[in-house]
């Protein structure tokens, strides 16, 4: 794998590989055991244009348990706002010899956009609407982690899809699994042409209910609602799409709940479901710092490298 | 006396239905005979065009030259250049420049410099309201004097329907015909490409195309309200063709251009987040480009314009959201143009019909777009069957952006004359 960049151009295979790395890493890390070899003497930048915590966290220390050097750029603190192009920015990043660039972007596409004009391999943390893979990957390893097998799983992923790149990379990985995706939400949320992603849409919470045995409830993205006029009111998201104690009990019985985070408490989500038993999301952000460590590894080609420690 | 005598080639001229070998004379800046076998002893210059079709020099009536305020991208001297190596002799200019063409001033600096370059005839558009923006009429009729062949606020689209129809109406006293870029721009706002399953894929904010029916059915219906002659610009949208053919059919003065991108390529092109496939409108979907090719072959689309819209690679060599709209479109007109010929949609003829006649017929001009001898002499030449590579160094625009860079077309210019006078020749 050179670059991480779209779902569509992971394998099964790979992302097998992947997870199972994971799982690995994770085991020792459980063991207490925070500091690899693996990636002594490489470089990561972690590039990001988008105001991010969580996965720029996650990427962070993913690198540094790995001991790579880690440079963290925030776009505050670049010349973009001094009228640098991206491929200028990536261009002078690149003359430092990174051997990653993990790149978080508000443009579909900006990945693809750089890539031809540096050496470094590029890792999406998020292109504008367009794809999220490192948490697509997290998201499976939690499914995975829970039911094993991924054929013919039902998943639900509820919220605003249209603006969703979670969405997106879980859709086209999770399909390649063998799992069945539907969606949820507002109709101003849901695409206009949803077999372009081979998705059904459901249309009342008592179908999500009925067939769920994943859901996935997306952030609501506050800021993006004001300007865009996609539903009236908050109360009136919560009422009819939020999931909230009532409705948890509809779910099945073995049904799992995720959210990519940071959660909107009370919108989307609220105090009962985040601690029910059915709530996984806390594993999601454990299994993403295991799953980044692995896609570095990969990318860098050191996985038996790290095998070799794990295993020791 | 300076002339001018081409021999043996297949001469096409739908203006007086003439599709044969044949020679023609060029005296001074005229063309005075159109014969077989007209004797060498009748020029001192003679070129020798033998398997080659000769037409009368072809008319884009949608252009943007970017002069003045925009030279980086393009100027009257590359745009002319570039123009004339397409085959291209008279183009007309929108009004987007800096400042806007909305005065006699600014059509009094493009004609005055068009003069001085020479090359090819430049024709200028002026803005149908003050600065672009809609609000009020610009002085047309000052404009009309300087020389304007048609207005337009293409790149802006006015939102005042009541404004738009005393624009029209007063347009209409002047004999030019006003070029709609028809679109609901509060629909389409934000959108980056066309809105179909690709955009779906891309999550990039998308355009429907009922942004361009919509708009498309509001310029139409206050045209008939005003009985103004209205010329709808890059048609895209299948929908928006059924909507033109259903107003033709009523007697609404409206005629339409399809552009080379718009019947060649589909929204797949996008795919790559290749910013030099972002324009306005889209490019749709494969049933959109089967439509505009049955509307070019129906006579319901009547010419066949680019909309060359030059920019520097700088701006193009950026993120796809941030990158402007816009392609260069005068080294692909025949090329492209041609593939419809060789998929039998349309006769050479006919081609040749919608890239010189039509147009001319569009712009009240009786002096170009035909071989009648006493007409001005602007010929293309052109070898239907040559390939080529299309690289950057052929490209005389100040601007390089087109998705058809480092491809294999079909179709080479070999010699264009303008005013009698060889102004590109590639024998
Ligand atoms: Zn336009
Ligand atoms: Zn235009």
């Amino acid at each position: 794998m050179e670059h991480l960049i779209s779902c569509e151009n992971v394998t099964k295979e790979e992302t097998e590989e992947i997870i199972n790395l994971a799982f690995k890493i994770r085991e020792t890390i459980r063991e207490g055991k925070k500091k690899f070899k693996a990636l002594r003497g490489k470089c990561i930048i972690n590039l990001f244009f988008e105001a991010s915590t969580r996965t720029r966290t996650s990427f962070e220390k993913a690198g540094k348990f790995l001991s790579a050097d880690v440079i963290n750029i925030s776009a505050s603190a670049s010349s973009v706002k001094k009228g640098e192009t991206l491929i200028d920015t990536v261009k002078n990043l690149d003359m430092m010899h990174p051997d990653i660039i993990v790149l978080r972007h508000a443009c579909e596409g900006a990945c693809n956009t750089i890539i031809p004009h540096i050496d470094a391999s590029i890792v999406n943390a998020g292109d504008g609407c367009h794809e999220h893979p490192s948490q697509a990957l997290l998201d499976t390893m939690t499914i995975v982690e829970n039911r094993e097998n991924l054929e013919g799983l039902n998943v639900v992923i509820a919220g605003d899809i249209v603006h969703s790149r979670v969405a997106r990379s879980n859709i086209i990985l999770l399909k390649k699994l063998g799992a069945n995706i539907f969606i949820f939400g507002p109709s101003t949320m849901m695409p206009r042409y949803p077999e372009a992603l081979g998705v059904k849409v459901l249309s009342s919470f008592e179908e999500v209910a009925k067939i769920a045995d994943v859901l996935i409830l997306l952030r609501i993205q506050l800021e993006r609602l004001n300007a865009k006029k996609v539903f009236p009111s908050l109360r009136e998201y919560a009422t009819f799409f939020g999931l909230n104690k009532n409705r948890l009990k509809m779910l099945k019985k073995d049904a799992i709940i995720m959210h990519p985070g940071p959660v909107n408490r009370g919108i989307e989500i609220n105090n009962d479901v985040i601690t029910s038993p059915k709530s996984v999301i806390f594993n999601q952000v454990e299994n993403g710092l295991a799953v980044r460590m692995a896609i570095l590894t990969t990318i860098c080609g050191k996985k038996n490298k790290l095998l070799e420690e794990l295993n020791a | 006396m300076n002339n001018l005598l081409i021999r043996g080639a297949l001469v096409i001229d739908p203006s007086q239905n003439i599709e044969k070998r044949m020679d023609i004379l060029i005296e001074n800046d005229k063309i005075v005979k159109l014969e077989k076998n007209i004797p060498s002893a009748e020029s001192t210059f003679i070129i020798d065009a033998e398997g080659l079709v000769l037409t009368p020099g072809f008319i884009d009536i949608h252009t943007h030259l970017r002069d003045p305020g925009y030279e980086w991208k393009e100027d009257i001297e590359s745009g002319s250049l570039c123009a004339i190596a397409g085959g291209i002799t008279s183009v007309c200019c929108m009004a987007n420049t800096d400042p806007i063409n909305d005065n006699a001033t600014v059509t009094r600096y493009i004609i005055e410099k068009a003069k001085q370059v020479n090359l090819c005839d430049i024709f200028p558009v002026g803005a149908l309201t003050k600065g672009l923006k809609g609000e009020e009429i610009a002085e047309i009729g000052q404009m009309v004097k300087a020389g304007i062949v048609a207005v337009s606020d293409d790149g802006e689209v006015p939102r005042d329907s009541k404004l738009l129809r005393n624009a029209f109406d007063y347009v209409k006293s002047f004999g030019i015909p006003i070029l709609c870029h028809s679109e609901d721009k509060t629909l389409s706002t934000g959108g980056q490409m066309n809105e179909g399953y690709l955009s779906t894929l891309l999550g990039i904010s998308g355009i429907p195309p009922e942004a361009e029916e919509i708009g498309t059915i509001r310029d139409i219906m206050i045209a008939k309200l005003t009985n103004a002659h209205i010329h709808i610009c890059h048609v895209s949208a299948e929908g928006a063709l059924k909507i033109i053919e259903k107003a033709k059919k009523e007697g609404v003065k409206v005629t339409c251009e399809i552009t080379p991108h718009h019947f060649t390529l589909t929204e797949n092109n996008v795919k790559t987040f290749d910013t030099n496939t972002k324009m306005s409108p889209p490019l749709r979907t494969a049933k959109d480009v089967e439509a505009c090719k049955e509307a070019i072959a129906k006579d319901i689309a009547d010419i066949i314009a680019t909309d060359h819209a030059p920019h520097s690679k700088d701006e193009k060599m950026v993120e796809f959201s941030n990158a402007p709209y816009g392609i260069i479109g005068f080294p692909t007109l025949l090329p492209l143009s041609l593939t419809l010929v060789e998929e039998g949609i349309l006769t050479l003829s006919k081609l040749v019909e919608k890239l010189s006649f039509k147009p001319a017929q569009i712009i009240n001009r009786k002096d170009i777009g035909s071989l009648k001898p006493g007409q001005r002499a602007n010929i293309t030449i052109f070898d239907p069957e040559e390939e080529f590579i299309l690289t950057e160094e052929m490209i005389s625009s100040r601007s390089k952006n087109t998705p058809f860079l480092n491809q294999k077309l079909k179709g080479r210019v070999k010699l264009t004359v303008r005013n009698g006078r060889i102004v590109y020749n590639n024998l």
